[in-house]
C-alpha cells in the first residue's frame, strides 16, 4: 500500500510512531508538566510543613473575618472558573465558537477576580507588618512561607489567565482549534487543584482562635 | 492525531462535581474550627483534599475517560515521589526536639 492511499490521520509503519497513550502530542506535553508542576507544590508545601513543624511558635494569625471569609470566596471563584472552563471546552467540541470563547473569557474574569483578591489580602498583611522573615506574631519564617507558596500559586493563575487569553484569541482568529482549548483547560483545573491543597495547608491549619 | 472519542460526560455530571467540590471546601472550614489536635487536624483536612483533587483529576480533568495505560504512566510514579518526600517529616521532629530548639 502506497504512502498516498492511506486514509487521511493514519501513517505508514516507520514514519511516524503513534501515540503511546492515544491523546495529542500537546495533551501529552500538558499531563507531563502538570506532573512536574504537581511535585513542585508538594515540595514546597512539605517544605512549608516540615517548617511549620520545627517552629515552635508558628503564627495563626487568620481571623474568620475577613481572611477566611476571604479565602472562601477565593475558593468559590476558583472552582467556578473551573466549571466555566469546562462549559468553554465542551461549546469548543461542538464548535460553538462564541460561545466557546464567551465561557473561556469568563473563566479568564473569574482568574482576574481571584488574584485581585489575592493581592488585596497580601496588602492587608504586609501592612500588618508581615514581611519575608519577619512579622508580629511569632517565627520569622511565616512570612517567607506565606509569599512563597500563595506566590507560586498567583504566578500560576496569571500565567493561566494570559495563556487563555491568547489561546481564546488565536482560536477566534483560527490559528488555534479545540483541542487548544482542552489542553489549556487541563492546565486551569490543576491550578484549581493546588488551590485545594494551599487553603487547608496555609490558612485553614493556622486560623486565630 | 484526533482524540479518542471520550465518554461524554454530561453538563449535570460536572455541575455535581463542581458542587460536590464546593461543599468538601465547606466541610475544611467546619473542621478548622473543630478543636482536634494538630496532626488529628492535618490528616483530616489532606484526606478532604485528595478527596476534592481525586473528583477534579478524574472528571474537571477527564483522566477517567483515558486510557488505563495513561493512567498508570501518571499516577503511581507522582505517588511514588509524593510519599518519599514524606521521609523529610521524621527530621522536622528531630529538629524540634533537638539543636536549634532544645532547651
Amino acid at each position: 500500500m502506497s504512502e498516498a492511499n492511506l486514509p487521511l490521520g493514519a501513517h505508514a509503519p516507520g514514519i511516524l510512531e503513534a501515540s503511546p497513550f492515544a491523546i495529542p502530542s500537546k495533551k501529552l506535553v500538558m499531563w507531563l508538566f502538570i506532573i512536574s508542576d504537581a511535585v513542585t507544590f508538594a515540595a514546597i508545601l512539605f517544605a512549608y510543613g516540615y517548617i511549620k513543624n520545627a517552629s515552635p511558635n508558628w503564627p495563626e494569625p487568620f481571623k474568620f473575618s475577613p481572611s477566611i471569609l476571604n479565602v472562601m470566596l477565593m475558593t468559590f471563584i476558583l472552582v467556578s472558573s473551573s466549571l466555566t472552563m469546562l462549559i468553554a471546552t465542551r461549546a469548543a467540541k461542538a464548535a460553538d465558537k462564541a460561545g466557546a470563547l464567551r465561557w473561556t473569557f469568563i473563566t479568564v474574569a473569574g482568574g482576574i477576580l481571584f488574584a485581585l483578591l489575592h493581592i488585596r489580602e497580601w496588602f492587608a498583611l504586609i501592612g500588618e507588618g508581615v514581611r519575608l522573615f519577619q512579622n508580629p506574631w511569632g517565627s520569622p519564617l511565616f512570612g517567607a512561607t506565606f509569599f512563597a507558596i500563595t506566590g507560586l500559586h498567583l504566578t500560576h493563575v496569571i500565567g493561566g489567565v494570559i495563556a487563555l487569553t491568547v489561546v481564546a484569541f488565536g482560536y477566534k482568529r483560527g490559528r488555534y482549534k479545540a483541542d487548544d482549548i482542552e489542553i489549556w483547560s487541563l492546565y486551569w483545573h490543576f491550578v484549581d487543584l493546588v488551590w485545594m491543597f494551599v487553603v487547608p495547608m496555609v490558612y485553614l491549619l493556622n486560623v486565630a482562635r | 492525531m484526533t482524540a479518542p472519542a471520550q465518554p461524554a460526560d454530561s453538563l449535570k455530571t460536572d455541575i455535581v462535581v463542581y458542587l460536590c467540590i464546593l461543599a468538601l471546601s465547606g466541610v475544611q472550614v467546619l473542621l478548622a474550627y473543630q478543636h482536634a489536635e494538630g496532626a488529628q487536624l492535618l490528616v483530616r483536612m489532606l484526606a478532604v483534599a485528595l478527596i476534592q483533587a481525586g473528583l477534579a483529576v478524574m472528571f474537571f480533568m477527564h483522566l477517567h475517560a483515558e486510557q488505563r495505560n495513561l493512567k498508570l504512566a501518571l499516577i503511581p510514579g507522582t505517588i511514588f515521589v509524593v510519599l518519599m518526600m514524606n521521609m523529610i517529616w521524621s527530621d522536622s521532629f528531630r529538629l524540634l526536639h533537638m539543636s536549634p530548639f532544645a532547651k
